[in-house]
């Protein structure tokens, strides 16, 4: 298990007009190992940004991210060891539509671990088995529901064994019905001691699995707090609006 | 005050969770260019009903014409048929051609290297500025004042380089269609980029591509007739040897015309057909 700290992060975008946008600011955050940590705040707060730019799908221009105290922002860091070690589960899913549904989880053990197709499959069908699609194995992705893509998604990401788990809003794109299929399999996952950073509006969710709340707005980070602290007493003015908004 | 603004769960939701489903629920995307609005499918019972009249008209003319006026029409095709062959090892070598330059071409216009992405952009701007017909003799004379090529060779080139161009087109709009989401959950679970690109860009680019290259193939034995000026015996040129020992210009023309247009629908007809079993496929 990993220990994440990301310490006065910045991230900037030039927006087409040429105008900068500072999508995150001096953000310094710390996962430790074995806990499960939610950003909250409105949307545009940077919440997603600063989640990539812990497996540096988003390179961040200054601060330092650390994982297991390997600086992945150093030159000299081999990016495609930090992501196999970290997974990441996407709001839209991402699973390679041109493959079934046990191929897209033995495609990065096979190419990047290269483990044997047959270590891989038995590993991919136990992952299955433990979202509980092990019957859909040969299916496309195309075929199944959102949470069955989204709980396929989460298998493939942990066929990679990964110290950590990256999530970006992963049931924001599901119907309702479907939700709670995938937050069972991520409770799963926190009461296994999976170190976990995720953004979610699911605030049920983060009271009961969330051993820290963070909540952002504006690209900073306002307010840092246990789910008791944070939901029944939020020291911010910001926080409490949201929170009064949203619950 | 903003608060009495939120009547429900579900409008205060709305406004602050950003739902971006669009990604997951797009339809795939198909490149149609040139011929490809004419490809008659199934869903199109209007195009399907066109190409059956059309087929069918041609091939009884061109039967009964051979048929009934034999010492004529049956004369002119044995003779005309004969460049069958020439035209379609030009279309076949220049299609292979033109999408081995295609693929160069669309990766590199999809590359990040500028000066890659320039060469590649003004190859494109130039063969599509020039036509055909003056490309072919060009790179003929020309070729031909340097080094002895053969008609064929000369044809052949000139199709794949001319056509390569669309190809690299369509390649390159094939590689953009793939969602950004595709690449960067292959990146995140630790593959490189060639791994990447090789196990999930291209296959699904292939996916997306193949009808509109089935679309060029089509354009290319039309287009290929213009290679009758370089002394290849194709249909055309057969036609004309033909008129020029005969006289019977309206009837010879009208055979050229007619195996033309069985030899076009029934591609297009392929191509409808491949298009459809890749879309059941999923």
């Amino acid at each position: 298990m990993a220990k994440i700290e990301i310490k006065n992060v910045y991230k900037d975008y030039e927006n087409n007009d040429g105008t900068i946008l500072h999508a995150v600011k001096n953000a310094t955050l710390t996962v430790n190992d074995g806990e499960v940590v939610v950003i909250i705040g409105p949307s545009g707060s940077g919440k997603s940004t600063l989640l990539r730019t812990v497996n540096a799908l988003e390179k961040a221009q200054s601060g330092s991210i650390l994982i297991d105290g390997v600086d992945i922002m150093d030159p000299k860091t081999d990016i495609r060891k930090i992501r196999e070690e970290v997974g990441m589960v996407f709001q839209s899913f991402n699973l390679f539509p041109h493959l079934t549904v046990l191929e897209n989880i033995v495609l990065a053990p096979m190419k990047v671990k290269k483990m044997s197709r047959k270590e891989a499959e038995a590993l991919g069908m136990r992952l299955l088995k433990r979202v509980g699609l092990e019957e859909k194995a040969k299916q496309k992705p195309g075929q199944l529901s959102g949470g069955q893509q989204q709980r396929v998604a989460i298998a493939r990401a942990l066929a990679m064994q990964p110290k950590a788990m990256l999530f970006d809003e992963p049931t924001s794109a599901l119907d309702p019905e479907m939700i709670k299929e995938v937050l069972d399999v991520m409770m799963e996952l926190a009461k296994d001691g999976m170190t976990m950073l995720l953004v979610t509006h699911e605030m049920g969710f983060a009271k009961a699995a969330a051993n820290k709340i963070v909540f952002m707005s504006d690209g900073e980070i306002i307010e840092t707090g246990t789910p008791d602290e944070m939901f029944k007493n939020p020291k911010t003015q910001r926080a409490k609006d949201f929170l009064d908004h949203i619950l | 005050m903003e608060q009495d603004n939120f009547k429900s769960v579900s409008e205060i939701k709305s406004k602050v969770v950003s739902v971006d489903n669009t990604e997951s629920k797009k339809e795939p995307t198909v490149i149609t260019m040139t011929d490809g609005v004419l490809i008659p499918k199934k869903s199109n019972k209007h195009l399907v009903t066109s190409w059956r009249l059309t087929f069918f008209g041609a091939l009884i003319l061109l039967i009964s014409l051979c048929v009934f006026k034999k010492d004529v029409y049956w004369k002119i095709f044995i003779y005309v048929i004969t460049g069958l062959p020439t035209t379609f090892e030009c279309t076949v070598f220049a299609i292979f051609g033109a999408i081995l330059i295609g693929i160069a071409t669309g990766l590199g216009s999809s590359s990040k290297n500028r000066v890659i992405n320039q060469i590649c952009g003004v190859y494109v701007e130039l063969i599509r500025g020039i036509p055909l017909l003056v490309q072919l003799m060009f790179l003929y004379y020309a070729l031909g004042a340097l080094i002895h090529i053969d008609g064929i060779v000369a044809a052949i080139v000139a199709l794949s380089i001319c056509f390569g161009a669309y190809m690299g087109e369509i390649i390159r709009a094939g590689i953009q269609s793939i969602p950004k989401g595709q690449t960067e959950a292959a990146r995140a679970l630790g593959l490189s980029k060639s791994q990447t690109f090789f196990s999930i860009i291209l296959p699904q680019t292939i996916k997306v591509v193949l009808p509109a290259i089935g679309n060029e193939f089509i354009s290319m034995l039309k287009d290929s007739s213009l290679v009758s000026i370089l002394a290849l015996s194709d249909i055309l040129k057969r036609g004309r040897e033909y008129i020029s020992r005969t006289f019977l210009s309206l009837q010879t023309m009208l055979v050229v015309a007619l195996i033309y247009l069985i030899l076009t629908l029934v591609l297009s007809r392929l191509v409808g057909l491949m298009e459809e079993r890749l879309h059941k496929n999923g």
